[in-house]
């Protein structure tokens, strides 16, 4: 009952603010490790903080924080709600920082579940919240069956397969020392090949979740430098339309303009963005500060120059600290070049002129290149889709991974076997599959023993 | 004919019926046990070992309640050694070979010492209940006793009947009479009546065997007691020794060939039988891929010859057996003194009996061992001081003892059957306890002496030795916090297995390393401690992250089962259950919502509306 719980609790992807709502004892001070703006440990009880959902330093998104403190809550424990701006990838994202800083998902109908063990449902409730739980129980089901079918069910199950056959093999070597000759008992190195293939398998899941998410969100690839350096070129020119203001005076462009193009069937998400250099002009400067934000939350940051004049050391500093993928597209290479080169080793470099579309093509193929596109297909889709998937994926990933530190420092196989259960379940958990009888039935269907 | 009056009777003899009648006696009640042969107290009709995986635990756990197999055990064996020994601590577990002949006396000799003991000599054919209340028992010659709380423990022989091939007799083991009526009396009570089977293998001559072509297996060099009271009474290096035999492929051809002989393959039989004691002909035909199969030859006692085939149980005919042992390697020539035999008998469905082994349908009726679908001495040994404690504490007036399945194996074995319910001869395992890493051999008295001293079966002297020890692991985990060393020295004897250790570090992180022992600590140790709580205190230490775990588990679990159901619950009433889970939820009748989420079949979701429907109608204290 003491366990701090959160869920997506309106429909991912459908409405236009999605709430994630968490409860327990420490959901106040969980949700403010990932939160900058007021402290909510000290806000009051049943008010609303406006703020920014982090990842350390990154902002995940603009976000509107309920916090009520017991015992005045539906659940009657702490309650915090973040309102988030929706999008199956940021409410996932808040999710998943939510499940990384101690919140445990919850399970169907647990937040009514725990109102009603903490006392808070009446009588009169009882009866129609019951009637919730079981509808919330029913789609679950439906949603179960139909993973059932899927890959990642497929996969899952071999995984514990696997497992279970360790499992049996120590379990049933406990139960009957006797009967099992020496060279029928497991070694460590057996345990250990198998565990590591299943953890090499469960981060190819992760990665997947990756690609799927590029899938289904594409790519935001940002369009970054100074004034009047073709930003808006090189996006119409992809875009094949004149959405962004091309002009010729620097400054031109302050909002940042969106547009998206298909690329071998994946959605790139274009954004230019305001020249970047120091200015005294206040609309231009949001502008700027808006660039490097947009820099943190982007998948590729293409960065634009100007043949004909030096790389400035902004510019330079810019791309050297920017972390994600990036692309340095050198611009007006009809006009002599003053860039030195030796500045821009290592980096991707492409170098065209957006007059006459030179270096689009070569773009284009980079960027597929970089996110291996022609190897993402939809198939990936089929394995992780939602953040509940991927935080179980990534605690069975870590139950393994500490089965196979213990293996490596040969615990006891007690030891090695409440692991093996453990990973046993956490895998479970991802197809709704419990432990239980099986292991019972493991060991009587494929060992020989006993009296 | 005069009627006696009791407050406890007893019915059977056996490993339940000894440890009831203790148990419920020694809480200075009037007790009887009524056996049909006085000779056969305490008889171990099948394998001659007393623990063992699993079984050597509960064992403990039946000395720190106050019972007594684990200290006859001590002064009756052969042979006795720690299974699983390296593959950590809560599967370590020590099994004794028994000697059958001394194993017996020595329990009848403990029983005899009971003042409030009267040990009778009768077949019960009736028992006499009125108003759903137990009253009495009735023998085959009409007498009848009465009785406050009757206690069943009646193993293998209600309606028993031998199966050789395709021969049958209606009898028990030893050519023993069974009993033919008394379950049906209990049918026509309202009982539920299960038809089981288990068996038995053959007994060999030991002048016959050629042991130049089997190996020897030795018992421990170290001495070992099941009881925490005692010491070590034999010598280590006069132990008995037991022999290693394999099948071949000729073995497995003979029974092949001969399927259809067999009492359980040729259709003879009707019992179920358990799936991990099978028949070798049932290990032949399930796993074919396997070339060859272990079997012992262990000897029963030191009184007689008989040495016992392990693991080679079969229902064929004897011309068959005689082919199929001769055709071991080392028993060419040997000479068969008893024929394996099958034995089916009648069981009550344990569903109707509660966690306290009360019978649910007739009051202060309870019931202990195979009576109830088990296998095993331990097993029917454990549940027959629970039942004795009960049935004693029914007559006191007090609450029944209740373990859970985070105290004892032997919580987990009842709760097992009284919410699971079984369809063949359960034996207990250690991985049917998911919390095993607390239920050790070692901490058995820590776990539940302090009950067995409540009840009033575990005596004073018993109960300080407790104290003491407690008193012990605390200070000795104080002292391995506060001592802090350093190595630097050559002659530091721990420097080779952890190097200079120049900053300092405590004795308790020390021991947290898995290369470290507790041996190598105790000559920084101050005060003298005994090699019992050293163990236990390693244990604790090095395993400290994982038994937090399982303590964490086992809270969740416990808060469940706080959550009671009135015995009264209409679960027509409740809506919103599937049809599935209510209906096991009707067989079962579970006590607590814990008990409720273990029955296979009821999923969370039900859990959630009963408790739901609890709330609403029963208030909110339920």
């Amino acid at each position: 009952m003491n366990e701090n719980i959160c869920a997506i609790s309106t429909a991912l992807g459908v409405g236009a603010i999605s709430i994630i709502r968490a409860s327990g004892p420490e959901v106040i001070e969980i949700t403010n490790k990932i939160f900058k703006g007021k402290d909510l440990t000290k806000v009051e009880t049943h008010s609303i903080t406006y703020g920014h959902i982090v990842d350390h330093d990154e902002i995940i998104d603009e976000v509107l924080v309920s916090v009520m403190k017991a015992p005045k809550t539906f659940t009657m424990e702490d309650v915090v709600e973040i309102n988030s701006h929706g999008g199956i990838s940021t409410t996932n994202r808040i999710l998943e920082l939510l499940l990384e800083n101690g919140c445990r998902l919850a399970d169907p109908g647990e937040f009514t579940k725990k109102a009603f063990l903490n006392g808070r449902i009446d009588l009169v409730e009882a009866e129609g919240i019951n009637d919730l739980i079981v509808s919330q129980t029913e789609s679950q089901r439906k949603f179960a069956i139909n993973r059932l079918n899927g890959n990642l069910s497929k996969l899952i199950k071999d995984m514990r397969k696997d497992i279970m056959e360790l499992e049996g093999k120590l379990e049933v070597a406990f139960d009957y020392p006797d009967e099992i000759e020496d060279e029928e008992e497991l070694t460590y190195q057996e345990l250990k090949d198998t565990m590591i293939n299943i953890k090499t398998k469960l981060t190819k899941l992760v990665n997947s979740y990756k690609n799927a998410s590029i899938i289904k969100d594409g790519i935001n690839v940002s369009i970054v430098g100074k004034p009047n350096v073709g930003k808006s070129s090189i996006l119409n020119h992809l875009l094949d339309e004149d959405k962004a203001i091309v002009t010729d005076i620097a400054g031109t462009t302050r909002d940042i303009v969106e547009g998206t193009l298909s690329l071998n069937g994946i959605k790139l998400n274009l954004t230019d963005t305001a020249g970047i250099r120091e200015t005294e002009d206040l609309v231009e400067s949001i502008g700027v500060k808006k660039s490097l934000d947009i820099i943190s939350n982007s998948d590729l940051v293409i960065f634009v120059l100007n043949n004909s004049e030096e790389v400035t050391k902004e510019e330079l500093d810019l791309i050297k600290n920017t972390n994600v993928n990036k692309i340095v597209f050198i611009n007006k290479c009809d006009l002599a070049s003053k860039i030195n080169m030796d500045l821009l080793k290592e980096l991707p470099v492409i170098k065209g002129n957006t007059k006459e579309a030179n270096g689009l093509d070569e773009l284009k193929n980079r960027i597929v290149e970089m996110f291996n596109l022609e190897q993402i297909n939809s198939s990936d889709f089929n394995y992780i889709s939602n953040a509940r998937e991927l935080a179980l994926v990534k605690k069975a990933e870590k139950v393994v991974s500490e089965s196979i530190n213990n293996l490596t420092a040969t615990l006891p196989f007690e030891i090695v076997a409440d692991d093996l259960r453990i990973s046993y379940v956490a895998l479970g958990e991802i197809i709704g599959e419990t432990y239980e009888e099986d292991i019972l039935d493991e060991i009587f269907s494929k060992f020989c023993v006993g009296k | 004919m005069i009627n006696m009056k009791y407050d406890v009777i007893v019915v059977g003899g056996g490993h339940a019926g000894c440890e009831a009648a203790n148990a419920s006696a020694k809480q200075g009640l009037k007790v009887a046990l009524i056996t049909s042969n006085i000779n056969n107290i305490a008889d171990m009709p099948c394998n001659p070992s007393i623990g063992g995986t699993a079984k050597g635990i509960v064992v403990r756990e039946i000395d720190a309640l106050g019972g007594l197999m684990g200290r006859v055990a001590d002064i009756s064996h052969l042979q006795i050694k720690m299974l699983n020994s390296g593959k950590g601590p809560a599967v370590a577990s020590l099994r004794a070979q028994g000697d059958k002949v001394t194993y017996p006396k020595n329990m009848l000799k403990e029983l005899r010492s009971i003042k409030t003991l009267d040990i009778i000599e009768a077949m019960i054919e009736d028992i006499i209940v009125e108003d759903n209340t137990i009253k009495g028992v009735i023998t085959a010659d009409g007498t009848k006793y009465e009785c406050t709380c009757l206690i069943l423990t009646t193993g293998t022989y209600l309606k028993s009947k031998i199966l050789v091939g395709s021969t049958h007799k209606f009898e028990g083991p030893h050519g023993e009479e069974s009993s033919k009526h008394l379950s049906d009396k209990l049918r026509e009570h309202g009982l539920e009546i299960i038809r089981l089977k288990t068996g038995t293998p053959q007994r060999i001559d030991p002048d016959t065997v050629d042991y130049s072509k089997l190996s020897v297996e030795e018992g421990d060099k170290t001495p070992w007691t099941f009881s925490f009271d005692l010491e070590p009474q034999y010598d280590v290096n006069k132990q008995r020794v037991c022999y290693l035999v394999y099948t071949n492929e000729n073995t497995h051809k003979i029974i092949m060939d001969n399927l259809d002989k067999s009492a359980m393959y040729g259709g003879y039989a009707e019992g179920i039988g358990p799936r991990y004691c099978p028949s070798i002909e049932d290990k032949v035909v399930r796993f074919k891929d396997k070339d060859r199969h272990q079997l012992f030859l262990e000897p029963e006692s030191n009184y007689y010859p008989d040495l016992y085939l392990q693991g080679f149980s079969t229902s064929m005919p004897i011309d068959v057996q005689e082919k199929m042992v001769h055709s071991l390697v080392g028993l060419e020539n040997a000479k068969i003194l008893k024929y394996a035999y099958a034995i089916e008998y009648d069981a009550i469905n344990p569903l109707q009996m509660l966690p306290s082994e009360e019978n649910k349908i007739i009051h202060n009726l309870y019931t202990a061992g195979q009576i109830n679908g088990t296998s095993g001495y331990e097993e029917a040994a454990g549940q027959g001081l629970i039942a004795g404690i009960n049935a004693g504490l029914r007559c006191r007036g007090k609450d029944p003892l209740i373990l859970k399945r985070n105290e004892s194996y032997i919580g987990v074995l009842l709760d097992d059957l009284v919410t699971k319910g079984t369809k063949e001869p359960y034996r207990l395992l250690t991985s049917r306890a998911e919390y095993r890493l607390i239920l050790r051999h070692d901490n058995a008295d820590l776990r539940l002496r302090e009950y067995g001293y409540q009840v009033g079966i575990v005596t004073e002297e018993q109960h300080n030795r407790l104290l003491k020890k407690i008193d012990d692991i605390n200070n000795l985990t104080e002292e391995l916090k506060n001592i802090r060393i350093t190595v630097k020295n050559e002659s530091d004897s721990i420097k080779e297995s952890i190097g200079d250790l120049t900053k300092g570090e405590s004795l308790y992180n020390l021991l947290k390393r898995p290369e470290i022992k507790i041996d190598q600590l105790k000559e920084y140790i101050e005060n003298d401690y005994s090699n019992e709580v050293y163990g236990i205190v390693e244990i604790q230490v090095k395993y400290e992250g994982y038994i937090a775990k399982t303590n964490k588990e086992v809270e969740k679990m416990l808060k469940l089962e706080e959550k009671q159901i009135p015995e009264d619950i209409d679960y027509d009433k409740v809506k919103n259950i599937a049809s599935e889970a209510k209906q096991k939820l009707k067989d079962v009748r579970p006590l607590t919502l814990a008990q409720a989420s273990r029955i296979s079949g009821v999923n969370p979701v039900d859990i959630s509306v009963l408790s739901i429907y609890l709330k609403k109608e029963y208030g909110k204290d339920k």
